[in-house]
């Protein structure tokens, strides 16, 4: 199971910054190893949020996006004590949601 | 390795007895601390790669006395410092060839180049010179270090028309020495020995004396 | 006559602002990229695994790190980053955060010291070791350095510290010296802290453990000497040996009064 990510939401006036860090390798697939071979591209692909259960972001990402990838977005009229759940798919299917509490 | 001179060992003797009484009254001595160091090295560092911890362990003269001078917050006195360079003087390998200018556009790539001799590099790395690490060399460069002087201009400054006329001979000498063993000309040098360390070919030398002194080089436009 | 000359001056000057501006805008550039970095340091995902380690019962003698003594005091964790190296009566030795979380990891985990000092950066426990570093130093974060020297033991180190920073050595003869004995200088395009005397808050010993940008790893101090001391063209440094502990003593007394920002952010 992969690391998770660190999540803090913040609310100022109507507003909630969103800023996300998520733990992943980002290997673009153009990269060769020390012998020479092609590293395979592993890549998160998709990155959905939701507020409160309702979909508020939804993204599509590829081998651009750098290694261990920082995230910020503002959601509109959420406030504190709400939650704010983050999903990244990868290129193998690999997956993980994490979530966090407005402060 | 270098041979120690009877001189040397004297030198060496006058330096270690007049740091001795500059001790401290309680904990070690100086000279304690100075040995306590090296077995510390010995015990610390291990080999790896290409580099053998024995070539720290036996670090030669210049650099023994040079970094002690550098611990105390001491200059070297004028003898010592004159010592220094001559033995450094004496290790100069002279083109083989008689030919001290080489081209100066592998001069600027050597000169770029900061590969080669650590403990991920392999003994098959073509090692560089390091130089814009410390130097700025081609103004065209603008990722260039301060370390060392500004070399921009370095052959016009020195009024370096034709580096084949007679004239020239003194300045295309020492530029080739400084780049051999820099300490010849300054004993304790912050500047590599690029020839004496064995970081650069004779071949290499030449174009690097080639970027400093070709008037048709970037360095002198 | 003389007023082409005045547009041959008018002109070499423009080119000479031209090309001082390029170069400010090309400094100016680095600092806004740098500036930029701060926020969201993938250094926070390391730290979060350090603080998970640290409550986890791991090893042989399936135990946590909670009760490690850090130089505060057992499970004292809050402040003892800024007050390390120091001598530890335990051990009877001078001892940095990663030589101390070794002792920690043996002596109450019941893993194997040595193994780990042998392993490599970024493989085995030694992504674990960086993360718990990480997060102790998290814990210090803003607080000033204040290393003791009331103990012989430690006052040596110091000396044999600065012995270590002026030793030349190598093909090329550098010694930590050759790029940090001087205000003002730089490598290339890398700015270099005088270590010699206190460099001012978030600098040196302040800055790490660090998140690297360029390489997209988290390196602790002892691998930030290893790699000193790899472009210094020196043999390998012992992980935790004494040579990289006593420079951490003298680097760290030189820092007195400076604020720790780590875990920090590099390029």
């Amino acid at each position: 199971m992969a690391d998770p990510m660190r999540i803090r939401a913040q609310a100022a006036g109507d507003k909630v910054t969103v800023r996300v860090l998520m733990s992943h390798e980002m290997e673009t697939g153009q990269r060769k190893d020390a012998a020479g071979k092609t590293v395979p591209a592993w890549f998160i692909q998709e990155v959905t949020a939701a507020h409160n259960s309702k979909p508020v972001l939804s993204a599509e990402w590829g081998p651009g996006v750098s290694k261990n990838p920082f995230l910020q977005f503002a959601v509109k009229g959420a406030k504190a004590g709400d939650k704010i759940a983050v999903t990244w798919k990868d290129n193998k299917g690999d997956t993980r949601t994490d979530e966090a509490t407005v402060t | 390795m270098k041979k120690m001179t009877s001189k040397m060992r004297v030198i060496l003797a006058v330096t270690s007895a007049s740091l001795v009484t500059l001790g401290c009254a309680t904990g070690p001595s100086v000279a304690e601390l100075n040995t306590l160091t090296q077995q510390i090295v010995k015990a610390s560092f291990r080999d790896q790669g290409i580099v053998k911890a024995s070539t720290l362990i036996n670090t030669d003269e210049t650099n023994k006395v040079c970094s002690e001078a550098d611990a105390l917050g001491k200059p070297l006195d004028e003898k010592t410092a004159k010592l220094i360079e001559e033995i450094n003087m004496k290790t100069i390998k002279w083109p083989s060839d008689g030919k001290f200018i080489g081209d100066w556009k592998e001069g600027e790539r050597i000169a770029q180049n900061g590969r080669g001799l650590t403990f991920t590099d392999d003994d098959k790395t073509v090692n560089g010179g390091n130089c814009y690490n410390c130097h700025k060399i081609d103004e065209k460069e603008i990722s260039y270090g301060t370390i060392g002087p500004s070399l921009h201009n370095y052959g016009k400054i020195r009024g370096v028309s034709d580096p084949n006329s007679a004239a020239s001979k003194p300045i295309v000498e020492y530029t080739w020495g400084k780049i051999w063993n820099a300490k010849a000309y300054n004993a304790c040098s912050n500047m590599p020995r690029a020839g004496h360390g064995g970081i650069l070919t004779e071949a290499q030398v030449r174009h690097v004396v080639g970027l400093l002194l070709d008037p048709k080089s970037p360095v002198n436009q | 006559m003389k007023h082409s000359i005045s547009v041959l001056l008018a002109a070499g000057l423009i080119t000479l602002s031209q090309s001082s501006l390029a170069q400010k805008t090309a400094s100016q550039s680095i600092d806004e990229y740098r500036a930029m970095l701060q926020d969201g340091n993938p250094a926070d995902l390391f730290e979060a695994k350090g603080e998970g380690l640290w409550t986890q019962k791991r090893g042989p003698k399936n135990a946590s790190l909670e009760k490690c003594d850090l130089g505060k005091g057992p499970g004292v964790f809050k402040g003892a980053f800024v007050e390390l190296p120091k001598y530890f009566a335990d051990t009877g030795r001078v001892q940095d955060l990663e030589s101390r979380l070794l002792t920690c990891m043996e002596t109450l985990q019941g893993l194997n010291a040595a193994e780990i000092a042998k392993t490599p950066f970024g493989r085995g426990e030694q992504v674990n070791m960086t993360a718990l570093a990480t997060w102790v130093a998290a814990e210090s974060k803003g607080m000033k350095f204040n290393l003791p020297q009331a103990n012989q033991a430690e006052k040596t180190f110091y000396e044999v510290g600065k012995r270590l920073f002026f030793q030349r050595g190598g093909p090329h003869d550098f010694a930590c010296a050759s790029c940090h004995a001087e205000d003002g200088k730089r490598i290339r395009l890398q700015d270099l802290p005088n270590l010699t005397k206190n460099a001012g808050d978030g600098i040196g010993v302040a800055a790490w453990p660090a998140y690297r940008v360029s390489n997209g790893q988290m390196w602790g101090m002892q691998q930030r000497l290893n790699d000193c001391y790899r472009q210094q063209r020196f043999p390998y440094p012992g992980f935790a040996s004494d040579a990289t502990i006593a420079l951490g003593v003298y680097l760290g007394v030189n820092s007195q009064g400076s604020a720790s920002i780590a875990p920090a952010i590099k390029r």
